[in-house]
């Protein structure tokens, strides 16, 4: 079973965040909203395995 | 039932207006049943009874036909004098179609009632997707069958009437009850006052509210949910095929879940989501009723209303089905939400796992314990149609702004994508439970590949018997236990003193079968039980598999049958 990668894992890092807030140019709250919504169900059914899934849950929410 | 009616709030609106020809034995609904004096008045010691079933439900009308079949005396006791009032329960699933095969009256059900597969998901103005809830071919029944419930009940009443041994008594209300391990001395209040009688076992199938279960100071517990829906039953000509159609959000209902069904006499029934707002009494008035209606139907199509009904549900079961002699079925051993016709259906399945326990206990074959197995397996049952419909409910009422723009995040991307078609939820729509970790069940020694494991319902598939007959395998087993041996050629050495073996013969290999034997004509009984040559599978009388081998081997079977029978617990 594998395990969640928190280690650097993008080839570059700043290309991803770039297109992550371009993602939500021009959207208003609601629509943001959804849009991060339908991210999250693509990535998580990319991911697909459950475990790994759940760390990231437990991350998400623990964090300050 | 799951959902709990307010009874003010539920009214019949000129159900005989529309179909005045409707000869009397099929009006089910105007029905009433006469009082008869049972003989049990005044009696001293009072009268004793194997079994007594409280409540003349589905569950209580099965359970007793169960019981009856057996040959065992049971007494049907039922506070009222009518079938159901409405539609009620409605969808009934392939599984209590084979329980109700197994009972003699599935036909009827299935020749007046609906047969559906398909369900179709409809976001605001669009479809979004459709399931088919029973894809191959090769089984006798359909994935569903709708039928108003007053003629199920109808249906059960008329099939109950043919046993001598079977007493229903109406207008028999169950007023105290006094409970120990040996025996349940109980109160029978009636419209010219009260007898008492003794029996050896209760069987308390009288609904949501049991007032058995308050009897006992015993509770059902769980999670009550803010919102009410409307039921509005309409009558009338309409192009909808015989699908489970959902809205989530439609325009004619806009923020709200709306469900529709097909039932038998040209009657659909219509489910509005109304939120934990709506006024009960306001809402299932014509008034209000008919302009929704309108909104779905549009302005050309006529119709009439035939019941309506505004309902709120919990999700919620006692902590143990069994309580010494008094055993809980259906509603009022646990309650579901409605979307995906889990009350009713699991009910009947109650009753199915109990009716052969409880005979066999009462004939002195098994032990008094074997009856707890029934709590073990229909407890774990709730816990799953519980889990299933709680989940369905949060799907379809969001009980927060993240959960909302999840939930309307899932259902678009569902149209072009089918991962999210996956998470779409209208309801899981009830199958049987596999009992997976029963106690009766005798793990697998052999490998094995598909489902039919120890404790799952065993699958349909067309057989030939002799005289070249077609019927079905589930028309072959049940009732009792039964060892299946899947062989090349008949055995005719393949015998067992405990039980029936009837032996599987592949296509082409002989016409006309010998007796306990049959043939796997498509081949799909072999497939779909993972067999070959030598595979064994000892089946219990409800048709759920106790145990399997790779070998007919009479010592290993006698010990599962054992085991199966409470007999024989391994440690």
């Amino acid at each position: 079973m594998s395990t969640l990668i928190t280690a650097p894992n993008m080839a570059n890092p700043d290309d991803f965040y770039e297109a992550l807030i371009d993602m939500h140019r021009d959207l208003n709250e609601t629509q943001s909203q959804a849009v991060n919504a339908r991210l999250i169900l693509l990535l998580a059914n990319h991911i697909g395995d459950m475990q790994v899934l759940r760390e990231a849950m437990t991350h998400a929410r623990t964090e300050p | 039932m799951s959902m709990s009616t307010d009874s003010r709030a539920s009214q019949s609106l000129a159900p005989h207006a529309r179909n005045p020809a409707s000869p009397m034995p099929e009006d089910y609904q105007t029905l009433r049943f006469s009082y008869k004096r049972p003989p049990d008045f005044g009696q001293s010691p009072c009268a004793h009874y194997p079994v007594l079933v409280v409540g003349a439900g589905p569950v209580g009308l099965v359970t007793a036909i169960d019981l009856a079949r057996q040959g065992l005396q049971v007494v049907l006791l039922d506070d009222d004098d009518c079938l159901s009032g409405g539609s009620r329960a409605l969808c009934y699933a392939k599984r209590t179609l084979e329980v109700l095969d197994r009972l003699g009256c599935g036909d009827r059900v299935v020749d007046k009632g609906v047969s559906w597969n398909v369900g179709k998901v409809f976001f605001r103005d669009e479809p979004v997707y459709q399931f088919n809830l029973l894809p191959e071919e090769g089984h006798r029944r359909p994935a569903f069958v709708n039928l108003q419930q007053y003629y199920l009940e109808g249906y059960l009443h008329e099939c109950a009437s043919n046993y001598p041994n079977l007493d229903i008594r109406w207008r028999n209300k169950v007023t105290q009850l006094e409970n120990s391990d040996a025996k349940a001395k109980v109160t029978v209040t009636t419209p010219e006052g009260s007898y008492t009688l003794s029996a050896d076992y209760v069987i308390a199938a009288d609904g949501a509210r049991s007032p058995v279960r308050n009897m006992l100071d015993l509770e059902s517990k769980g999670r009550i949910f803010q919102d009410r829906f409307l039921i509005a039953d309409v009558k009338m000509k309409a192009p909808f095929p015989a699908e489970r159609w959902f809205w989530f959000d439609p325009p004619f209902h806009p923020n709200q879940s709306v469900l529709l069904h097909r039932e038998a006499d040209d009657v659909w029934r219509i489910d509005f989501q109304l939120g934990w707002d709506a006024d009960p009494e306001l809402e299932k008035t014509p008034e209000r009723v008919i302009p929704r209606v309108r909104a779905l139907l549009g302005d050309d199509v006529e119709f009439d209303l035939e019941w309506v009904s505004v309902y709120t549900f919990a999700c919620m079961r006692m902590e143990k089905f069994r309580h010494g002699c008094v055993i809980f079925a259906g509603d009022a051993a646990h309650g579901v939400s409605p979307f995906g016709a889990r009350g009713a259906n699991s009910g009947v399945q109650d009753a199915d796992n109990l009716g052969w326990k409880l005979g066999m206990v009462l004939r002195g074959e098994a032990p008094v314990s074997l009856l707890d197995t029934y709590g073990v397996e229909r407890e774990y049952a709730a816990d799953e149609n519980i889990l299933n419909s709680t989940r369905a409910t949060d799907f379809i009422t969001p009980k927060s702004a993240i959960s909302r723009v999840f939930r309307d995040a899932v259902l678009s991307l569902s149209k072009h994508h089918a991962f999210a078609q996956k998470l779409v939820n209208s309801g899981r729509l009830s199958t049987p439970s596999t009992y997976l970790n029963s106690p009766l069940n005798t793990p697998d020694s052999d490998s094995f590949a598909g489902i039919m494991r120890p404790g799952a319902p065993v699958a349909d598939a067309p057989v030939v018997i002799a005289n070249d007959e077609r019927h079905w395998f589930l028309q072959q087993v049940g009732g009792c236990f039964t060892t299946v041996l899947f062989t090349d050629t008949y055995n005719p050495a393949a015998e067992l003193s405990e039980m029936t073996v009837l032996q599987v013969l592949p296509a082409g290999v002989s016409t006309s079968p010998p007796t306990n034997s049959i043939v796997d004509v498509d081949g799909l009984l072999a497939a779909r039980f993972d067999a070959r040559p030598g595979t064994t599978y000892l089946l219990r009388p409800d048709q759920h598999v106790a145990a399997r081998w790779r070998e007919f081997d009479p010592i290993r079977v006698k010990a599962a049958w054992l085991r199966a029978t409470g007999r024989e617990m391994l440690p």
